[in-house]
């Protein structure tokens, strides 16, 4: 009888009828994926190339070049400084006009030091990285270097340098490779695309992945509205004959199962601890994207100059999914899906969840960009101008992924008691949106919450600061008392 | 009879205690005073002066032996003086807070002549030079005091602000109150007919 009970349990894992575990929460919002399955398109180069010396999450890089240098598409154009960071190529061939500060898409609307680049048309190559086919016979050590000198950094939307992520430290063994496949935000579709036009590359991509690590696990999490790429992904696993280490896991969509830490805690029923990194619960994650780019990087030797991304939003004339190379300004993106009138149009960098409205159409994609949508702004609502008073109705709490209580995280930030706040685990938040989504009073909950873990981090820095003036002045005076002495 | 016993042993007790008292403070000194200790964490560590005291630490003494008020922190603002209310035990006080941007001292060297005075006045020994050679403020060490202004013979110092980093930017408080919107909105209706009245 319990025999029976098994089978029927193992059959149902097989066929994968209703995956073992979820996350707590989570929305359904209106998909929206209106350039899901239209093939991709090539932006063409633009007039001028915008390259921000930090595109990824870390420390800035240091220019290499001088104005007037002529550099090469996947030539390194500025070095890294310190460990979190990542080098930045050029993503064309063309002279440099100028190295000065420009505003980049970041919500502070500040500027930071940008190499422009004026493109020849000719798009001639850098061949400094040569390819390594056989990645298989190679040093993990040289690949992760090479993933490094490549450019890395996640390409899901947060660019954090994908480098560290590869730990070949046999402290934290990697039992399981994750290819982050979910692509939970509205409108997106960018990842959609480039698993059905570039699996073979992500396959790839993955099995470096997994001779890096040495794990002989693979998940391919995909969600079910995206049927079409299972089919291809499985026929490719088929194929290249890894099916035997790496299965498809099809999940229920809901928002936001994407988030690194709730793919996880849905696939293997883990949660990753909290101010912890999945790599401490044996596992390593990666975007689709950030995949293919980890095989362009080891068997084309290629920079990453060039992504996927996905130009959309209600006021666009012709929605698409393009490759447009990094430093590409969002107002020539626009242009080329029939853009021409701003009026009443907001932009959003990233997703409508968790994305930030653009201050300027002169602001370069990076490498976190996955998405560029022109939205009217009535359907952004920012009509709604004003928030009303909290009716204490929990639907932000039963929504939340990560188990938080949002509206007395809110109230505790609003109240500027941010001791509170992080003992409500304030820093355990992913900002996805889904509180303010479901918010009946407009609170704008995930702002609170960036603005509490704003002031923490300026307490914080304050502190510090304050500790070493204090050592300082102690030295001073200990100095001044020997002198009389 | 009874009340002689009793004597005895409360006078025994208290002689026990006193030893054991006596013991106690020794093997568990602590040096310094743990509550100026305390007081002198929370201080922005400045070293402005602006106190009326000479520094950080002798305000934080001063706080902690009650001479003092907790309100007398202009740097730290409302912030730390309410943190010193609570270590203190006392009612907080009203402080006067000035919208203030960060700010470091700068020398314009050229005009600099080498005398050094700077160097002498810095609290935190943030200010490198010799005499007759140029000098210059390590810029993120200066707590942006001021007290190099005053010394200097020539007057080249002055105080400039901190540009704003974009690592260090954090988002500002929602401003979607109804009360704060009604206020944004009341200040473009002020606006526009004022212009109206211009023209």
């Amino acid at each position: 009888m319990f025999k029976l009970f098994d089978m029927l349990k193992g059959l149902g894992e097989q066929l994968h009828l209703k995956p073992q575990h979820s996350f707590t929460g989570g929305v359904h919002p209106q998909e929206m994926k209106k350039t899901a399955g239209l093939p991709s398109m090539t932006c063409p180069l633009p007039k001028q190339i915008i390259l921000p010396m930090k595109q990824h999450i870390g420390d800035a890089c240091e220019p290499m070049v001088k104005v007037g240098d002529y550099v090469l598409r996947g030539q390194q154009i500025a070095k890294s400084q310190g460990y979190l960071s990542v080098p930045v190529h050029a993503s064309t061939s063309g002279t440099v006009t100028k190295i000065e500060d420009h505003v980049i898409a970041h919500p502070s609307g500040l500027g930071l030091p940008c190499i422009f680049i004026e493109p020849d048309g000719k798009d001639e190559a850098d061949e400094s990285l040569y390819p390594l086919p056989n990645y298989r016979s190679i040093d993990p050590v040289e690949l992760r270097e090479r993933v490094r000198s490549a450019g890395l950094a996640g390409l899901g939307g947060a660019a954090f340098p994908t480098f560290i992520k590869l730990v070949l430290d046999q402290q934290y063994k990697i039992e399981t490779v994750v290819l982050n496949g979910i692509e939970c935000e509205p409108w997106l579709t960018n990842d959609h695309q480039l698993m059905l036009e570039k699996a073979h590359e992500i396959v790839t991509g993955m099995d470096i992945l997994m001779h890096m690590v040495d794990s002989n696990q693979g998940i391919i999490a995909i969600e079910d509205n995206k049927m079409d790429t299972v089919d291809v992904m499985q026929r490719t696993l088929v194929d290249m004959g890894l099916d035997a280490s790496i299965r498809i896991e099809v999940l229920p969509t809901k928002y936001p199962q994407g988030g690194e830490k709730q793919l996880i805690q849905v696939l293997t029923g883990k949660e990753v601890p909290a101010g912890r990194l999945p790599i401490h619960i044996g596992i390593l994650s990666q975007n689709v994207g950030t995949t293919k780019a980890i095989y362009d990087a080891v068997c084309l030797g290629e920079a990453l100059t060039e992504r996927m991304i996905t130009v959309s939003g209600d006021a666009l004339p012709q929605p698409t999914n393009m490759r447009v190379r990094l430093g590409t300004p969002v107002a020539w993106l626009l242009e080329q899906c029939g853009l021409s009138d701003a009026d009443g149009i907001k932009v959003l960098h990233g997703g409508p969840m968790m994305g930030d409205i653009l201050t300027d159409m002169r602001i370069p994609v990076v490498k976190a960009s996955n998405g560029i949508l022109a939205m009217r702004v009535v359907t952004l609502m920012l009509a709604h101008h004003q928030e009303d008073p909290c009716i204490r109705c929990g639907d932000c709490g039963d929504v939340c992924p990560a188990g938080l209580m949002p509206n007395l995280l809110a109230m505790h930030c609003k109240e500027e008691q941010f001791e509170k706040a992080e003992d409500y685990n304030l820093f355990d938040c992913i900002e996805c949106g889904a509180c303010s989504y479901v918010c009946p009073s407009h609170i704008p909950l995930v702002h609170y919450f960036r603005f509490g873990k704003g002031q923490v981090a300026q307490i914080r820095r304050e502190k510090s600061f304050a500790e070493e003036s204090r050592q300082r002045s102690e030295i001073r005076d200990a100095r001044i008392a020997q002198e009389l002495a | 009879m009874h009340v002689f016993y009793a004597i005895l042993i409360f006078a025994g007790l208290a002689l026990l205690i006193g030893v054991v008292l006596a013991l106690a403070s020794r093997y568990f000194h602590v040096e310094g005073d743990p509550l100026s200790d305390n007081i002198d964490a929370l201080l922005p560590q400045t070293q402005c002066g602006q106190c009326g005291y000479p520094g950080c630490r002798p305000y934080a003494n001063a706080v902690a032996s009650q001479e003092a008020e907790v309100n007398q922190c202009v740097p730290g603002g409302e912030r730390t003086m309410l943190e010193i209310a609570d270590i203190m035990g006392v009612e907080p006080k009203d402080i006067e807070e000035e919208e203030s941007v960060p700010v470091v001292a700068y020398i314009r060297e050229d005009e600099c002549i080498g005398c050094t005075l700077c160097i002498k006045a810095c609290p935190v020994d943030c200010i490198i030079g010799a005499p007759k050679q140029y000098h210059t403020i390590i810029a993120d060490q200066c707590t942006g005091c001021t007290l190099c202004l005053e010394p200097c013979p020539v007057d080249c110092i002055e105080m400039v602000e901190v540009p704003e980093l974009l690592e260090h930017w954090s988002w500002p408080v929602p401003g979607t109150l109804r009360a704060q919107v009604a206020e944004k909105r009341r200040a473009v209706h002020h606006e526009a007919n004022h212009e109206e009245e211009n023209v």
